[in-house]
């Protein structure tokens, strides 16, 4: 089971980093990403088959890839700012942390506006 | 996977022997020396992290078609 394997890991990461956080912060922010990365990259080839499938169902649905691709999008625009956020915030540079996160938001905010548009066009259609 | 995981143990044993070293020069006083060691290691560990990163990007930007 990969659960184990990813337990196992973390607990282990998480005693080294006790140890290390007191001597070497710098190296302890550098361990915690490395953990964390480890940990996807096991999970990596599930998520894949699962995005596969949810292609699967969304082209069974009839829905419009362009909406599909774009939500994916945002999914993986989001996982990468909050990674972004979580090492600044680690070392308590919040208002760097902020700045990521704000990023985040605006360029999901333009990723989404064909889809806002679509919903807009849609309404002035019915009315 | 164990790739991975082989990084993980890499950088704290790297870690740990910056910090062993960065105590024996500090007792046998040569402050500036350790300050390089802490530099060094921070960088080694740094550029060990950024491929990885690098290696996260792509898996993201190829699963959720990011371009």
């Amino acid at each position: 089971m990969e659960i184990m394997q990813v337990v196992g890991l973390a607990i282990v990461a998480a005693v080294l980093l006790v140890i290390l956080r007191r001597q070497r912060p710098e190296m302890a922010v550098v361990l915690s990403l490395v953990v964390g990365l480890a940990i996807f990259f096991m999970v990596a080839q599930r998520l894949l088959a699962i995005l596969e499938f949810l292609r699967e169902l969304a082209a069974r649905a009839r829905v419009d890839s362009l909406y599909l691709n774009t939500i994916l999008k945002i999914v993986g625009i989001a996982y990468i700012a909050e990674i972004g956020a979580q090492v600044c915030r680690d070392v308590e540079e919040t208002s760097v942390a902020a700045k990521v996160e704000l990023a985040g938001k605006v360029l999901i905010l333009a990723l989404a506006i064909p889809i806002v548009m679509a919903i807009l066009e849609a309404i002035l259609r019915v009315l | 996977m164990s790739l991975n995981v082989d990084l993980v143990f890499q950088i704290a044993i790297i870690g740990i022997v910056v910090s062993v070293l960065n105590i024996v020069l500090r007792q046998s006083h040569k402050e500036e020396w350790a300050q390089m060691l802490t530099i060094a290691g921070a960088v080694v560990v740094l550029s060990i992290v950024a491929r990885m990163v690098l290696d996260l990007f792509q898996t993201v930007r190829t699963m959720f078609q990011l371009y």
